[in-house]
């Protein structure tokens, strides 16, 4: 019996993710509902609000999800380039005939609809860099694949940047863990990467020249060290240099490169500018939400800031606030777990699947939708800048929904396929 | 499966590790950082002020004396202030450009997130007319609270008023009052605040982020009712109060009605009176100031806070007094040959000769000469010193409610001035000294000051013969009327019953067989009664008539005093007699041509008189016609000395 079902259809689909997936559909329409509850009019379901949107939506991704289950993984394998230069156009119709809201040219509309292309951007960014990669599986990672394998992820970028869309840029950015992964990139890049961001925040907070010259200490004290090998103190005096020419270059990317808005916001994250009226409105009434909720939340449809509106984009980009005022901690962590899990679950399919291109396309689906729950969750917390992209699943929005489903579904779908057709 | 699989756990590590600071930095703002609550309900409540209904005040017979009337601040939200008409808005609350941008400036100066005042006070009809336009003025609401209104504008000086508290009221309210309060400033409206006020209530109400009302906080759980102030119910009787007040009306004076067997006061004038509808609403301050700088002095409480040299009034006492030391009986008998020799070449006039003098017949005629034989009795014939003797004397008086406050429930009361022995000891250099000394004090003169609540109050111990009760305006508080203690304590005059009819035989023949007062008299209604004459060296003598009526179970004990009106019989008599009729029989059959002449007379000091006149009337009267003892004792001995009294004028009648 086991084994039959095992080998079905339904058998092989992971229900465990599709489980989670569905969990956090579900909790992002309750928390969607509460957003934007109006207590004066409570009223019976209603579909020009958002959380009657945001039904058809869920419905409409079950059926997408449906559908690509029983799509032939081999379909998406064999459009991949297809798909990568359609939504490229789109991305470059966006700039063209895209409705500007908020000062971003991010969306094309489709009757009473709009979508994003930038959501689909993750999408076959993903999907093209697994079929690029996988048809290099055969070699040592080297660094003309890896050169290309970047000029796919920044493509997109560079369109969306033009939008401009700084947040969905970033988010191509999180591909990094697929490199990674694949033995692009080394260890050390890794802590390289930490160090430079560790810099970055320093290089912001405290005087540069103090900066270099507490790193100028560090270096002798290094190269005091480890003096018995020459190549040592060279690295050393390298990333010295490298360090050196970083920080003065952050100051000047932060001044020369940043508008106004996004250095504000970093301004306000370290605690440089203290301003919860204007530019620090968002975040501090965000925290007041979240910090109210306490252990225990007030309860659905409870929460004062939520329901009054004291936060803004609360059902898009800030509904991890709703959960935190209306669920609490405990229901934050619940969530967070959610996530969590989920992450973690993808990244063991990813393990199990027998075809690089899947493999490559699970981590890309992972690294998209860890950077996503990092940011948007962190940015609603105070830990990162305030960066508006959605938090997946949860935030209402039609092409973000769609955009993740469908990223997830079709990692599903060829997870499903691992066992019975083998090599593709 | 291939060679960086392992890479696999640094990438979950990594998720994990970011979960958790997220967890870590969750932990932090919703369980260790109890601030954020306390922003989200700032952010979201606005406490609202119910202010309770102050306590209204009826009269005796239920009558509304104060009530509460609505009116409207208009308050302003500065920063949701946007593209509104300003000119209109200046025309409906009938301010000017400038007016209105110095209240923006102070609202914003408050705060520009919270509501404050922008004009305190809005009439009813003003409101009215705003109301109709209100919707154009994006960041103006209108807040709702109560006044004091008085429908027939009377008893200014009992009521008193109530002000917006000051600083020194909120710190010695150990916070109990916020600014933007009323207080009870002055009368009633002062010395029974605490009951009045009522107690604040507050509303928690919810707002949204544009800062519209979002209905109630949790169901209402933390909001707190308003509780109406106690109702009071005076002692006064509003009509005979209506007219009391008409009668006195362009004169200076008092007129202090008692109850005796209650010690309620009925009436309580004090002339010259304002409408206290006055001292409310927008134009308080100018009619406030114009008050205080009228000559006449409004606010001056004449009957408890004027002292005057009581007069004949204090024949009564001393008649009474002597009695109960023993030093005379009713049957004594002085000769009176025109006056009191008390020195050689000193005599204490009497204007008139008596004869032989009995102590009815003293009380009657008000003989000087009488009086100044008692008092020589009471210090000299006692086997003791002078000063000690006198005292004696003084303690009898002091029960008699003199030379100190009664108690009454009003703020501001003056004892009036008995002085002990030692101010005359001291005055004269030794304890040497006897009633010749200060003989004029017999006739009520010299030192003495009585206030006209206390005279009333010696009628009232008179009608009931050896007892008062503290005089009070309040007799009920509360929904069960309750009068408070030390109201209905029996206080006793020192002096037994038995010793007060020959004085109440010779107060009776005063008014009904004397033929002075015809115009006293009450037709059916014995009134026992004096006119006295205040002595007044600025100008006119003030006029006084004390009385109680009627002889057996008396229903009414009054004084009434009329500044610079001369001879008592010609104003304070009627006056006294019409109020007393209209209280006992509702009717007043004194001739139409008298009531009118009381009606319309005008006995305020002459306008070119003012400055001084007025200034020292009747507050530094006492000061300026009491000699000091050493004056007094240097003049004994040379020349008479020249009393004017009650009788002074009684040949000119």
């Amino acid at each position: 019996m086991n084994k039959l079902q095992n080998n079905s259809f339904l058998g092989r689909i992971d229900w465990i993710t599709i489980g989670l997936w569905f969990l956090l559909c579900l909790i992002g329409w309750f928390n969607i509902h509460a957003a934007v509850f109006d207590p004066e009019h409570p009223g019976l379901f209603n579909l020009d609000t958002n959380y009657g949107k945001q039904s058809i939506f869920i419905f409409t991704a079950v059926i997408i999800g449906f559908c690509i289950l029983i799509i032939d993984s081999r379909f998406f394998i064999s459009t991949t380039p297809i798909l990568y230069i359609a939504v490229i156009l789109l991305l470059v119709a966006v700039l063209v005939i895209g409705r500007n809201v908020g000062g971003n040219q991010a969306w094309i509309p489709i009757g009473s609809f709009r979508l994003q292309p930038s959501e689909f951007g993750k999408l076959v960014t993903c999907l093209l860099l697994a079929y690029y990669l996988n048809t290099q599986s055969n070699k040592t990672p080297n660094k003309k694949t890896l050169l290309i394998g970047t000029c796919i992820v920044l493509f997109p970028v560079g369109l969306v940047m033009l939008q401009p869309d700084t947040g969905s840029a970033l988010a191509f950015f999180s591909l990094v863990f697929v490199f990674y992964r694949e033995g692009f990139l080394s260890n050390l890049f890794l802590i390289l990467g930490a160090l430079a961001i560790l810099l970055f925040v320093l290089a912001l907070l405290i005087n540069q020249w103090i900066l270099i010259g507490v790193i100028v200490v560090l270096s002798l004290f290094f190269i005091l060290l480890f003096r018995k090998r020459r190549k040592n103190i060279i690295n050393i005096g390298l990333l010295f240099v490298a360090s050196s020419i970083y920080i003065l270059g952050v100051d000047f990317a932060y001044e020369q490169i940043l508008q106004p808005h996004q250095r504000n916001r970093i301004d306000i994250i370290l605690g440089k500018m203290h301003d919860p009226r204007g530019q620090g409105y968002n975040l501090n009434q965000s925290k007041i939400a979240i910090g109210s909720g306490q252990l225990f939340g007030k309860g659905y449809l409870q929460g004062t800031q939520t329901k009054y509106n004291f936060v803004p984009e609360q059902s898009t980009d800030f509904i991890f606030c709703t959960v935190g005022e209306e669920w609490g901690f405990a229901g934050s962590v619940f969530l967070i777990c959610i996530y969590l899990t989920l992450l973690l679950r993808i990244v063991n399919i990813a393990e199990r699947q027998r075809t690089t291109f899947a493999r490559i396309y699970a981590y890309g689906v992972a690294s998209i939708l860890f950077f996503h729950f990092f940011i948007n969750i962190g940015m609603t917390i105070g830990i990162v800048p305030v960066i508006g992209i959605p938090l997946p699943f949860i935030s209402y929005g039609g092409s973000s929904l769609w955009s993740f489903t469908i990223l997830l579904f079709i990692l599903l779908r060829f997870d499903s396929t691992r066992k019975g057709l083998g090599q593709i | 499966m291939n060679s960086f699989f392992e890479r696999k756990f640094v990438i979950q590590g990594i998720f994990i590790a970011i979960a958790l600071v997220i967890v870590a930095r969750l932990f932090y703002l919703q369980i260790i950082d109890d601030s954020f609550l306390l922003s989200a309900n700032n952010n979201v409540l606005r406490k609202v002020i119910v202010y309770p209904a102050r306590g209204i005040i009826l009269d005796r017979n239920s009558k509304v004396i104060v009530q509460n009337e609505p009116v409207y601040d208009l308050l302003v939200t500065p920063r949701e202030v946007k593209d509104i008409d300003t000119a209109l808005l200046c025309q409906l609350i009938n301010i000017d450009m400038e007016g209105f941008k110095n209240r923006m400036a102070k609202a914003r100066a408050h705060s520009p997130y919270r509501a404050s005042q922008f004009e305190k006070l809005i009439s009813s009809e003003t409101y009215a007319r705003l109301q109709e336009h209100l919707h154009k003025f994006r960041g103006f609401y209108v807040q709702n609270r109560t006044v004091r209104s008085y429908p027939d504008s009377i008893a200014a000086q009992f009521l008193g008023y109530i002000q917006e508290v000051n600083d020194r009221d909120i710190e010695r309210s150990n916070g109990f009052y916020k600014p933007g309060d009323y207080i009870g400033a002055s009368g009633v409206e002062r010395s029974y605040e605490e009951l009045l006020r009522g107690k604040r209530g507050l509303k928690n109400l919810m707002v949204d982020a544009l800062n519209r009302p979002k209905g109630v906080f949790m169901e209402g759980k933390y909001d707190t009712l308003a509780v109406s102030g106690d109702g009071l119910v005076s002692s006064l009787d509003i009509e005979l109060q209506i007219l009391a007040e008409q009668l006195m009306k362009n004169k200076l004076g008092s007129v202090v009605a008692i109850e005796p067997s209650t010690g309620e006061i009925l009436t309580f004038v004090s002339s010259p009176s304002y409408d206290p509808n006055l001292m409310v609403g927008k134009d308080r301050g100018n009619n406030y100031m114009d008050m205080l700088n009228d000559p006449t002095k409004p606010m001056f409480i004449r009957p408890i806070q004027a002292s005057y040299p009581p007069g004949s009034v204090f024949k009564v006492v001393a008649a009474l007094t002597a009695q109960q030391a023993g030093v005379i009986d009713q049957h004594t008998i002085f000769n009176c040959p025109g006056g009191y020799r008390y020195g050689r070449n000193a005599i204490m006039r009497c204007t008139h000769v008596d004869g032989p003098t009995n102590l009815v017949k003293s009380i009657q005629m008000s003989c000087n000469t009488y009086y100044g034989y008692v008092y020589a009795k009471m210090i000299d014939s006692r086997g003791l010193s002078g000063p000690k003797a006198y005292d004696l004397w003084r303690e009898a008086l002091l029960k008699f409610g003199l030379g100190h406050r009664l108690g009454i429930d009003l703020p501001g009361e003056k004892g009036g001035s008995v002085p002990e022995s030692s101010f005359y000891t001291k005055g004269y250099g030794n304890e040497k000294w006897r009633s010749s000394y200060n003989i004029s004090l017999s006739i009520g003169q010299g030192e003495l000051g009585i206030t006209p609540l206390q005279m009333a109050n010696v009628m009232a111990i008179v009608a009931n013969r050896g007892f008062y009760y503290r005089p009070h305006l309040i007799k009920g508080i509360g929904e069960k009327k309750i009068v408070k203690e030390e109201f209905t304590e029996k206080i006793s005059a020192g002096v037994d019953a038995k010793y007060y009819e020959p004085v109440i035989e010779g107060m009776s023949r005063a008014v009904n067989m004397g033929g002075t007062a015809a115009s006293v008299r009450i037709p059916g209604i014995e009134m026992c009664g004096k006119t006295g004459t205040v002595q007044n060296p600025h100008g006119q003598n003030h006029a006084v008539f004390f009385a109680f009526a009627p002889r057996e179970n008396p229903k009414i004990a009054i004084a009434v005093f009329v500044e610079n009106a001369g001879y008592g019989g010609t104003w304070a008599g009627p006056i006294a007699s019409m109020l007393v009729e209209k209280y006992l029989n509702d009717t007043i059959t004194l001739p139409k041509y008298i009531q009118d002449r009381i009606y319309n007379a005008n006995l305020l000091p002459k306008v070119e008189k003012k400055a001084s006149a007025i200034k020292k009337n009747p507050t530094t009267i006492k000061k300026d016609t009491v000699k000091t003892p050493r004056q007094i004792a240097q003049t004994a001995d040379k020349k008479e000395l020249l009393v004017h009294h009650s009788q002074v004028r009684r040949t000119h009648e």
